[in-house]
């Protein structure tokens, strides 16, 4: 009986940071022409398991199998010599270069650049018509949609041959119709008998598009399964190790008074490009308003706007007051003292001080309260008793106020964040990726906390690239595109299709396919971004 | 998980460092054909075995705990404040003003007086780098260093042309009143039959900066400004979403840290030469980056290594003097030590972080 080589073949894989066991014997096969999932809530090892296969980090132990060779990857070199390419979840291009020089860097022939660069054009070419990977060679990556940068990516990797594609949470930054899209160029790959592995976290994606999947947790590999044969309650449980409420349980939303009040708010950044274009919106009391849209269409800076560290015109109130948008008024702690909390998009950059202990990072934002004060000095026993108070109630772990922040896994790291901000009863909580980098256990609690602040009659601004998210937890969701909103819906009327298409900036239902539609939107916002650029 | 803990940080990394900044010595020494036990025996004896020693190694370390907690607390607001010695100079000139032009019933008025007037001009000193900063995005490191130049030359200008007695040859101020002047640690620890700390130049400033250091650690580990300045040291892009403000926080850290610099001068202005002299910081500016480096920024660390350079300073004065060392060998010394517990404290981090985690993973 013969039998085809496993493309990919680990045997006994591990690795370990310190006390840290990210990688414990894996061993897995990836069949050649397959597309395999790994799924695994963050930090169960899926990244370090990939970057030992592109010879970032050397396995403690363990063997690796290509094409049925024995093979040891010591750099990233020595990966690509082995067939393998790898789109990373940030990309790894040269903003001010143009598609073709991005694809020639590092695979120069010699030194001049003219013949490459013509071989290059000449193989961009084939490889479009082959997989329908249609780009502009000459354009300027910084102007190219995220969309088409990913397609950049994935055509550096088959321009140095590869057969083995390794993608890490490529849909993190698309819109729906732009996932199809890059499903569609994934499924042709894999016709070409091209191997693929999709590291993900969205069940539906491995559902979707796997033929095998791959579950890891906490460092170990717990299933391998057929796509055909499970189905995604099955999956999320081996993720977990529990069964787990994949859909918030909510009552229906009873509006009460406009808490916030948003008009024409605009904001120009630093280089003179205008972000916000004149938004309106409003969100009531007992209520959640889900800002939805592909990252970097406006919604941080709205955030920004709202919590108090960017200057922005327009009207916003709060209250039916009119709050300032400039000056020493409109700062996080003015904004704060106005009841408005904010749960910000990136907890490790904004939301904690990673080097402070779990009680100052309470503190952190209400270091004024009269509470944590006595005399002169700031009052660190009462700051710690409230630490462990809070740290009980959202179930920290480990709950130990005097353990640097950086110790906390993401899904702790965000409980004392949304702990801190929900704990003083807001009138409006702003949240931003509430559950970005955070495991599926804590997910459910975050949210449900999210929907009780709502119930007890609060307004929730919440923000999230997860249409899931936006569509389990909302009551209205707006779709923002370009700095604009593009429309809004109630959650319960409208659907992934819907606001996918409106995410791409496109309101109206399209009389052509649309993923066309989608192109021809992308295409004219690239023009503009380039006009702009020039 | 933390690498290693803690005290290993605190206290073995600066400790190898030491050492190894001390065979590299001893090699140096050899090398010129003298005897490095014999020298070390003449530092310790020098520096430490006698009461006049020890006025001297604590002279020097007043100057750099001065210096090194300037250096310090801008570290925690991530700033680097190399201006420590202009900003020292300009003390100097607060310490002169308040001295000779108000009269002064007794040296603890004056002190405090010259307290206010030192910090004052040292942090005056330090505003306009600071400001420059917050405002303008100028780099400190380039603007405090040549703010040094410039209060150098107006220090000399000052000197020369403005206050210099008439008649008198060297650029200097007169005298200050005798009620201005400190008492000394032979002063205040010498009986009748016994003299202590015959000569040395230590003085009651020297408890004024170790109530320095305890207010320093006070102010950044127990109020809400040191609890800010840190956070904006730690993630300025937290602490604008917290509320903090960056230009605020940037100015006020250097103001203390250029006050702190500036304090600097009551040491070797009012309580050694009682008069205002040209380069009286003699380095102490720069001296306390490598002490604020080597303790870690925390005042009880400075404190201890104030304490080490203001030995490794008599003892290599005793060397110079007593020995064919030569005087530059000495500061040859002296930089080894800065060299490895200052720049190169990664080198000795690193491999002592791999030996706590075989430690850990062997335990595990």
């Amino acid at each position: 009986m013969t039998q085809t080589a496993p493309a990919i073949e680990l045997k006994g894989i591990s690795k370990a940071f310190g006390p840290v066991q990210a990688n414990k014997d894996i061993s897995i096969r990836v069949m050649p022409g397959t597309i395999h999932g790994i799924i695994g809530e963050n930090g169960a090892g899926k990244s370090t398991l990939m970057s030992i296969l592109y010879g970032f980090y050397k396995a403690d132990a363990g063997e690796i199998f290509i094409q049925g060779q024995k093979t040891t990857i010591p750099d990233s070199q020595a990966a690509i010599a082995a067939g393998i390419g790898m789109v990373f979840q940030h990309f790894k291009l040269v903003p001010n270069f143009t598609v073709l020089e991005n694809v020639i860097l590092g695979a120069e022939d010699g030194e001049l650049l003219k013949p490459s660069l013509a071989k290059a054009r000449e193989a961009l070419t084939d490889l479009a018509a082959e997989y329908e990977l249609k780009i502009n060679p000459d354009a300027v990556v910084e102007t190219l949609s995220v969309g088409h940068q990913q397609r950049v990516e994935i055509l550096k990797a088959l321009y140095r041959q590869a057969d083995i594609l390794i993608l890490d949470e490529p849909t993190g930054v698309l819109t729906p119709a732009e996932a199809d899209q890059l499903f569609r160029i994934l499924n042709r790959l894999r016709e070409e008998g091209k191997t693929i592995i999709l590291i993900t976290h969205k069940l539906r994606e491995i559902m979707d598009i796997t033929d095998t999947v791959s579950v890891m947790r906490r460092g170990e590999m717990t299933a391998t399964v057929k796509t055909a044969e499970t189905d995604p309650e099955a999956l999320a449980e081996l993720m977990v190790g529990r069964k787990v409420l994949l859909r918030v349980d909510k009552q229906p939303a009873e509006p009460g008074a406009p808490i916030l009040q948003v008009r024409g708010l605009r904001v120009v950044d630093g280089d003179g490009v205008e972000r916000l274009k004149g938004i309106d919106l409003e969100v009531h009391a007992g209520e959640i308003l889900g800002i939805a849209g592909v990252a970097g269409n406006g919604q941080s800076e709205l955030l920004e706007v709202l919590g108090g560290y960017r200057d922005a015109t327009g009207e916003v109130r709060l209250n039916g007051d009119v709050i300032d948008l400039t000056g020493k008024k409109s700062d996080g702690q003015s904004r704060r003292k106005r009841g408005i909390a904010h749960v910000p998009e990136d907890r490790q950059r904004e939301g904690l001080i990673m080097d402070y202990h779990a009680w100052e990072n309470v503190a952190f934002g209400y270091h004024h309260d009269a509470a944590y004060q006595s005399g002169i000095l700031m009052n660190n026993a009462a700051i710690k008793a409230d630490t462990e108070r809070k740290m009980e109630k959202f179930d920290v772990r480990p709950p130990d106020p005097n353990l640097a922040a950086k110790n906390f896994s993401g899904g702790n790291q965000q409980k004392i964040v949304v702990a801190r901000e929900i704990e003083r009863n807001p009138d409006l909580l702003l949240v931003g990726q509430p559950t970005r980098g955070v495991d599926i256990g804590a997910i459910e609690f975050i949210h449900q906390q999210i929907v009780s602040l709502r119930e007890a009659g609060k307004a929730v601004l919440l923000v999230s690239v997860e249409l899931d998210e936006i569509l389990s937890l909302a009551d209205r969701v707006a779709v923002m595109f370009d700095g604009v909103i593009m429309g809004e819906r109630r959650a319960s009327e409208t659907d992934e299709k819907e606001l996918g298409l409106l995410m791409a900036g496109i309101t109206e239902m399209p009389d052509k396919p649309i993923i066309d539609a989608v192109e021809e939107q992308l295409a004219a916002k690239e023009a503009r971004e380039a006009k702009q650029h020039g | 998980m933390d690498r290693m803990p803690h005290w290993a940080d605190a206290v073995l990394v600066p400790l190898i460092s030491l050492i190894l900044a001390a065979i590299l010595s001893a090699l140096v020494i050899i090398g010129i054909g003298e005897d490095p036990v014999a020298a070390f025996n003449l530092m310790v004896e020098g520096a430490l075995m006698r009461s006049a020693g020890w006025g001297y190694t604590l002279y020097y370390a007043t100057n750099f705990m001065f210096t090194g907690l300037a250096v310090a607390v801008a570290f925690h607001a991530r700033m680097f404040n190399i201006g420590g010695e202009g900003q020292a100079t300009l003390g100097g000139l607060g310490v002169a003003l308040v001295l000779l032009y108000i009269p002064w019933p007794h040296w603890s008025l004056a002190l405090l007086a010259a307290t206010l007037g030192a910090a004052a001009f040292g942090a005056i000193w330090a505003f306009i780098p600071a400001y420059l900063q917050a405002k303008r995005g100028s780099h400190i490191v380039i603007t405090t260093i040549m703010f040094n130049f410039i209060a150098a030359a107006f220090l000399n200008y000052v000197l020369v042309n403005l206050l210099r007695p008439q008649g008198a040859m060297d650029p200097a101020t007169e005298k200050f009143p005798e009620a201005t002047h400190l008492p000394t640690f032979r002063d205040m620890f010498s009986s009748a039959e016994t003299i202590m700390f015959r000569g040395a130049p230590a003085n009651v400033t020297f408890f004024l900066a170790v109530i320095a250091c305890l207010v320093v650690w006070l102010l950044l580990w127990r109020t809400r400004l040191g609890y800010e300045i840190r956070a904006f040291g730690h993630s300025e892009s937290a602490a604008k979403y917290a509320g903090i403000s960056p230009v605020r926080i940037t100015v006020i850290a250097m103001l203390i840290s250029g006050a702190l610099a500036g304090m600097m001068a009551l040491n070797t202005t009012q309580g050694e030469s009682e008069r205002l002299i040209l380069n009286a910081t003699e380095g102490a500016g720069f001296i306390g980056i490598a002490v604020a480096l080597m303790g870690r920024s925390h005042p009880f660390g400075v404190f201890l290594a104030a304490i080490l350079f203001g030995f490794l300073f008599q003892g290599g004065a005793e060397l110079a003097l007593w020995t064919n060392i030569p005087r530059e060998l000495i500061v040859v010394i002296q930089a080894l030590v800065i060299l490895f517990t200052g720049a190169l404290d990664n080198m000795v981090r690193m491999p002592l972080e791999r030996v706590f985690l075989a430690l850990r993973r062997k335990e595990g």
